[in-house]
């Protein structure tokens, strides 16, 4: 966050609790500028030259670390049943700690069910079977000789925000704990249509049952819509390789779709006429409703945003002029719109969209806010391009079963108190 | 869903050409080599070995390998979701779940959570048998076989709705 001390008489406002026109971002900008410019000069004494400024720098090294400064900047480990049961694990992203939309490879989240296996890579194979004219298998020097293609994605477990669902009260934590598991990046890789034609897919084949090498072989029934359409063989990350948490050496990724659905590790794919149910879409990944009966294969993402700057466990530094900025996203497209509300949800603003927005992809969304010091609950609300509007707390419990946490995707509101503290609370 | 449709029947009609798209490097693979965890039992039986086991013979096997983190009686834990009748989780895998098959395959491939794929398929019978009369949806007496586990009539069966079939991609 910045802040400046502006005159808010001079202010344009755009909606109450001193949210201000989005071109009050270019304005206050220049007011920085020329601030900067009005600073007096020699007011540092050449004692005061730093030591780095007057050293050679460290030697080159192979491969880059954040600042030392930045050591703190971590995932949020939750291990529910800690030594019992280490292999089951939730690491989430800091967003609070972070801008942009790309998510750092070392801080994308993590769900483990059995652990993080240790792969050697050449003795890892694909394979493509079942309904096919070809079985096949691939090893990694084979498919690195395959066309690639790069899109980034999104992906979030469908656990996500877990807390906000089932918790009486608000949970006091951070975007880590809170919303920690959506983490986005750029992917690259082979379109498993590729492989799939290459395999010859019979005409009854209609879903692929994709499994991973790690213990629990952990696996799930995908549309073959879905694998033909924009399923990719995930080999890279940002760039770099994929890491032993994303699926090292490889992934399936399936834009849009929640996070267990884009297996790691990926070992198999088997072509049937119908999905199998495995383990995680017959319990885990269903979601009881209000009336006891439950979902099952609800595979998309919905829409869904949440304010990282400010965000729970923050402190404002006084009154005066903020950036509210946060991150929008859906399953089914393109973020269309996010509206932010700085007064309890009695007036709304419009909020500005980083460019490029993506489908399926972490979008950052932005507006200039004057906060005069009195208490108010900020929130975001993103609407995407199909239409769809994230609902308010009561009316997604409305619709589920008390227990149900799965695809919690309500609005989130922050307490700003009189103090300047930045608390989760339920609207 | 429409378009989707459309796109893969076009994708369909130019697979000959689209095969010119990659190298064409899959290696042919022979039945032999395709783990039993690269398939899944199918809620009809189909890839269920041989072999067969009764509750009675699942409780000291429970006991040995699976109460340390489901609990003594499968209801307490310490480690969620437990896999009998309870009041913390809703969906018990031995009775919310649509299809006992699943039972059978997901032990077989991921129990215990420290040795995956150690069990037998005789242990694995009887631990779904043990894991399904403790939820009162068979007797301790019956055995668990290829022929007996699929036709287990699971009491959520016919609970669910089919989210992909009702409204494909988009969201709930």
């Amino acid at each position: 966050m910045t802040r400046s001390g502006n005159d808010s008489a001079a202010l344009e406002y755009a909606a109450g609790g001193g949210l201000l026109s989005r071109r009050m971002l270019l304005a206050s900008a220049a007011a920085g500028t020329a601030a900067g410019l009005l600073q007096p000069r020699g007011a540092r004494a050449e004692a005061d030259i730093p030591e780095w400024t007057k050293a050679a720098g460290a030697r080159a090294r192979g491969y880059g670390t954040p600042a030392a400064a930045e050591a703190s900047v971590q995932r949020a480990i939750i291990e529910p049943w800690q030594d019992v049961a280490p292999a089951f694990s939730l690491s989430g992203t800091p967003h609070h700690r972070l801008r942009g939309t790309i998510t750092p490879n070392g801080l994308h989240y993590e769900v483990h069910h059995g652990g993080r296996p240790d792969i050697d890579p050449a003795r890892h194979r694909l394979m493509i079977h079942g309904l096919v004219e070809r079985p096949l298998q691939f090893d990694l020097e084979a498919l690195e000789r395959y066309p690639m293609a790069t899109a980034i994605h999104f992906l979030e477990c469908a656990g996500n925000s877990l807390f906000n669902a089932v918790m009486p009260e608000p949970m006091q934590a951070g975007c880590d704990m809170l919303h920690g598991l959506v983490s986005n990046t750029e992917w690259s890789g082979i379109p498993v249509k590729v492989l799939m034609e290459e395999a010859g897919v019979q005409p009854e084949g209609k879903w692929v049952v994709a499994a991973g090498a790690d213990g629990p072989s952990l696996a799930r029934s995908v549309p073959m819509e879905k694998i033909m359409q924009d399923g990719m063989l995930a080999l890279y990350q940002n760039g770099e390789r994929i890491r032993p948490e994303q699926g090292y050496p490889m992934r399936l990724l399936l834009p849009g779709f929640e996070g267990n659905m884009n297996i790691k590790w990926l070992t198999s794919l088997w072509v049937t006429e119908a999905p199998v149910h495995t383990k995680d879409e017959s319990g885990e990944y269903t979601e009881i409703l209000a009336d006891g009966s439950s979902l099952q294969f609800t595979f998309a993402m919905g829409v869904k945003s949440f304010i990282t700057h400010p965000s729970a466990t923050m402190t404002m530094s006084g009154p005066g002029f903020y950036e509210i900025s946060g991150l929008a996203w859906s399953g089914a497209g393109k973020v269309a719109k996010v509206e932010v509300s700085a007064d309890g949800g009695a007036s709304w603003a419009e909020a500005a969209l980083a460019a490029p927005v993506l489908p399926q992809a972490l979008t950052r969304f932005s507006l200039p806010w004057h906060w005069d010091g009195s208490p108010l609950v900020l929130m975001s609300r993103a609407t995407d391009e199909t239409g769809a509007v994230q609902p308010a707390r009561a009316d997604w419990k409305a619709r589920y079963h008390a227990s149900s946490f799965l695809h919690y995707n309500a609005i989130q509101p922050w307490q700003i108190t009189a103090e300047g503290a930045v608390q989760n609370v339920y609207l | 869903m429409s378009i989707f449709n459309l796109a893969t029947a076009a994708l369909m009609l130019t697979a000959a050409a689209a095969r010119a798209e990659g190298p064409g490097l899959g290696q042919p693979l022979e039945t032999a080599e395709i783990p039993f965890y690269a398939t899944y039992v199918k809620p009809d039986g189909t890839g269920l070995p041989e072999g067969s086991g009764t509750a009675a013979d699942g409780e000291a096997l429970y006991a040995a390998k699976c109460a340390s983190c489901h609990g003594a009686t499968g209801s307490e834990g310490p480690v969620m979701p437990p896999v009998g009748p309870n009041d913390i989780w809703a969906k018990p895998a031995g009775s919310y779940w649509p299809y006992a098959t699943t039972l059978f395959d997901y032990i077989r491939r991921a129990m215990p959570l420290e040795a995956p794929k150690s069990l037998s398929d005789d242990e694995t019978y009887a631990l779904a048998a043990y894991i399904l009369e403790r939820n009162g949806v068979i007797d301790a007496e019956t055995a668990m076989t290829a022929e007996t586990l699929p036709q287990v009539k699971m009491p959520n069966h016919g609970n669910f709705l089919d989210v992909w079939a009702r409204q494909g991609a988009k969201p709930w």
